[in-house]
């Protein structure tokens, strides 16, 4: 048995560095590591509490709304704020551009390149994946990338630039738009929604919102086997990719895209079962980070983040180890959509719990679900009406700030004292997912997943146990912050 | 193919990916396209090249023992120096090697070196606070010369860091300042006295402001959301920032005034620690204390004071709204 290290991984966002145990030919045991500390906990202590708007976002260039949301909320609810329904909407309409660029981008940059690898030279379907995904060379890569660029003009009327945009307030946004600009986002969104049917699904948008089942997925490549779904979805067949990084965890979701009181996508906890999420068993553990100044695990409104480099401790990263009462818990598209109740992957996730395939499938489903829901949400905008609302920073308050980035949940916790940040901790989806083992030795989800992983003849160089760490699209910047 | 092209390594550091990010919004035409077009070759980049683990430190070494040319290197994100000088806050993944080490042999390698948004060429907002972690530029620190690399430091081709500043960096600032450098179109007089390029830091985001009438007559903003000039009250810097935000573009038709919100003046050396919020605008006696570049203190005063006198009542209405309320009269 011979312990390898890897990396860096690319394309991911930042910096991953992987140690595995390869044994009999599969992977035994797995260390995730963070190798990048940049402190944001420590920089907004003692700041103004509005700045955290301009500092959060800036923690990840790839979630960088998501930030901005999850500042806002938790800001929001110090001040005793509710935002606008314009500015629910706007927001919604940001957050969704970002998350869908970002599943746009997970697919066709980040994960279908592997495939297009020389190790799958021998396979039927290795020129068509070549020719389509190669990295850089692909002929799905401009095309994306257009598509992309125009999602973003979103970005662009609604939100000034992406990323890192100041235009999402606790109150809502700071754009307020005309009618004609409003036709213009419905004209983006509809485009958008062109390109998905005729390069990514070959079929109606609708159609892939109705999907129920494995056999429907089949019947689905039939039908359209020249999309890129399709084209997909047969690797995934032939490579048994629902066989490969199997997690059966919990899954948690903050709930995607608030409107009034509810949610687009709901809130909650899946073990087996449905289950309301309380978000006050939420603890962090830093028995195996290397971090100091915390002896148990600590709910995020009590946690510090203090970085201390110990060569001869247990910990081997940056990053915590967030828990849900004590348990490793799973978040992502996944996550969202068996929490949500959507028919396909509830029945994907029954057979097969977490995997690379149903990681990837869920992702794409989120791109077909939402268009039709921005469009929605154009409709309601109603110019004329506030898009903000006001309120002064109390001298003393606290607020939790929980959104759905495309990777998954993040939540901001904010304590205000004398009119500045006392204390602002940050789990990122990928904290959640990349985190180390904690104070009862239980790995994280990735390290857990990893596990069986098949190497073959290539060892720990297998491109399995890239497809495995890529199906998460760990952010590791926000991982750390 | 790598021998006639133009040979780009792009490494990331203490940063958010965000520079990166913002390259792919580039359109007219794509990214891809754009280098393809410009013979552009990204030898690796940590979003879309194949190359992961062994492969790319193997392409690391190829290019420290002179077997493939490397025309730039692109820093994103901040020289890590801490702890206590280690550089141990990034450690390059799979080297057991601080990256700021990585960085100290490979600028010795490129013909160019570029620093790529405000971290990397100043220390940007990975520098804000106590900066705990000792981040700094690639040859700044703040508006310092010198940082990881000496001010008197030269590349290759006898060029000291070149500062695309910016948080993020706009696609078209990182595209054409590289293809200008592979057109060997690019002289230190195409610098500013941070080593930015001219072709954007020449300009002020206050050049193509659509609230300029607001700022005309200083009618101003009162609250974010207000259509009003920014510059009064809720702290924009457009009037003092070095960028062409207003007359280039973000994403289709967007700027930071054309969101709504003010100007931080993100191409700046520490831009990150104001002194105060980024959402006031800091007064004595009533007059902001940054005036817009180069204009005498009386003459704002008097301008203001005179301005304000004449304001419209369409103005003053509409600056204090987030939408159009008084029509324009005919």
């Amino acid at each position: 048995m011979s312990r390898r290290v890897l990396g860096p991984f690319n394309r991911v966002e930042g910096d991953l560095e992987v140690q595995v145990e390869i044994e009999d030919g599969v992977v035994a045991e797995a260390w995730v590591n963070s190798p990048l500390f940049r402190g944001f906990e420590q920089i907004l202590q003692g700041k103004d509490p509005r700045d955290a708007m301009v500092y959060t976002p800036r923690i990840c260039g790839i979630c960088s709304v998501s930030q901005s949301v999850a500042a806002a909320t938790a800001l929001a609810q110090a001040q005793g704020l509710e935002a606008t329904s314009n500015g629910q909407l706007a927001t919604n309409l940001i957050l969704a551009a970002e998350n869908m660029a970002d599943h746009l981008s997970h697919f066709y940059l980040f994960f279908m390149p592997d495939f297009a690898r020389e190790c799958y030279q021998q396979h039927s379907w290795y020129a068509d994946t070549h020719a389509r995904f190669a990295a850089q060379t692909g002929s799905s890569a401009p095309e994306m990338l257009r598509a992309r660029a125009e999602l973003l003009h979103i970005t662009g009327i609604l939100a000034g630039k992406w990323p890192h945009s100041l235009s999402i307030q606790p109150g809502g946004t700071t754009r307020a738009i005309e009618s004609q600009e409003r036709i213009r986002l419905l004209m983006i969104v509809s485009n958008f929604g062109a390109f998905l049917e005729s390069k990514l699904f070959g079929g109606a948008l609708e159609a892939v919102a109705e999907l129920q089942s494995e056999a429907d997925l089949s019947a689905w490549i039939s039908r359209y086997p020249d999309c890129d779904f399709s084209r997909f979805l047969k690797i995934a067949e032939r490579l048994e990719l629902q066989r490969l990084g199997c997690s059966k965890p919990i899954f948690m979701s903050y709930g995607a895209y608030q409107y009034g009181a509810s949610h687009l996508f709901k809130r909650g906890i899946w073990n087996q079962t449905f289950q309301q999420l309380d978000t006050a068993l939420i603890t962090e553990d830093i028995t195996h980070s290397w971090m100091r100044a915390q002896t148990e695990p600590r709910h995020p409104f009590d946690g510090s983040t203090i970085p201390y480099y110990d060569e001869d401790s247990n910990a081997y990263s940056w990053c915590k180890a967030p828990r849900f009462d004590g348990q490793v818990v799973e978040v992502g598209a996944l996550a969202r959509q068996v929490i949500n109740g959507h028919p396909l992957i509830k029945s994907l996730v029954k057979t097969g719990g977490g995997n690379v395939r149903n990681r990837v499938i869920a992702r794409l489903l989120e791109l077909a679900l939402l268009v039709p829901e921005m469009k929605q949400w154009c409709r309601e905008l109603k110019p004329k009406q506030p898009f903000c609302s006001h309120a002064a920073v109390p001298a003393a308050a606290q607020g939790i700030g929980l959104v759905e980035a495309a990777r998954g949940s993040l939540g901001h916790w904010l304590r205000i004292r004398n009119g500045n940040i006392l204390n602002y901790q940050i789990i990122a989806p990928t904290t959640w997912n990349f985190s180390p083992r904690d104070q009862r030795n239980v790995p994280g989800v990735l390290e857990q997943a990893l596990l069986g992983t098949p190497v073959g003849k290539d060892g720990s160089d297998s491109v399995a146990i890239q497809h495995v760490v890529r199906s998460f699209d760990p952010c590791m910047v926000c991982t750390v912050h | 193919m790598s021998d006639s092209m133009f040979n780009v390594l792009w490494l990331q550091s203490g940063g958010c990916g965000g520079c990166s990010m913002s390259l792919l919004n580039a359109e007219s035409p794509d990214l891809y396209s754009t280098f393809k077009q410009a013979g552009i070759n990204m030898l690796w980049h940590p979003s879309l090249s194949e190359k992961s683990n062994a492969e790319f430190i193997e392409l690391l070494q190829q290019i420290i023992d002179d077997e493939i040319r490397l025309d730039a290197l692109c820093l994103e994100g901040s020289v890590m120096r801490g702890p206590n000088g280690t550089g141990g806050f990034h450690i390059l993944a799979g080297t057991a090697k601080p990256m700021m080490e990585w960085l100290k042999v490979l600028s010795t390698k490129a013909r160019h070196v570029m620093a790529i948004g405000s971290c990397a060429a100043f220390g940007g907002i990975t520098a804000a606070g106590n900066n705990l972690v000792e981040a700094c530029g690639l040859q700044y620190e703040g508006d310092k010369p010198g940082g990881l690399l000496e001010p008197d430091w030269r590349s290759a081709a006898g060029m000291p860091v070149i500062n695309v500043s910016g948080c993020p960096t706009h696609p078209n600032w990182v595209t054409e300042t590289i293809i200008q450098l592979a057109l060997e179109d690019f002289t230190v007089d195409d610098m500013d006295d941070l080593q930015r390029p001219r072709s954007y830091t020449d300009h002020l985001v206050h050049h193509g402001c659509p609230r300029n009438e607001f700022y005309e007559f200083k009618a101003s903003a009162e609250k974010p959301s207000d259509l009003g000039c920014m510059m009064e009250n809720l702290g924009c810097l457009g009037t003092q920032a070095h960028a062409d935000c207003n007359t280039r573009l973000w994403n289709g038709s967007g700027s930071c005034v054309r969101g709504g919100y003010p100007c931080i003046k993100c191409t700046s050396p520490d831009f990150e620690e104001p002194g105060h919020s980024f959402f006031e605008t800091p007064k004595v006696a009533g007059i902001p204390v940054g005036l817009p570049i180069d204009m005498p203190k009386a003459w704002f005063v008097a301008l203001a004071s005179l301005a304000k006198a004449a304001t419209p009542q369409r103005l003053k209405d509409n600056a204090v709204i987030d939408h159009i309320k008084d029509r324009m009269p005919l």
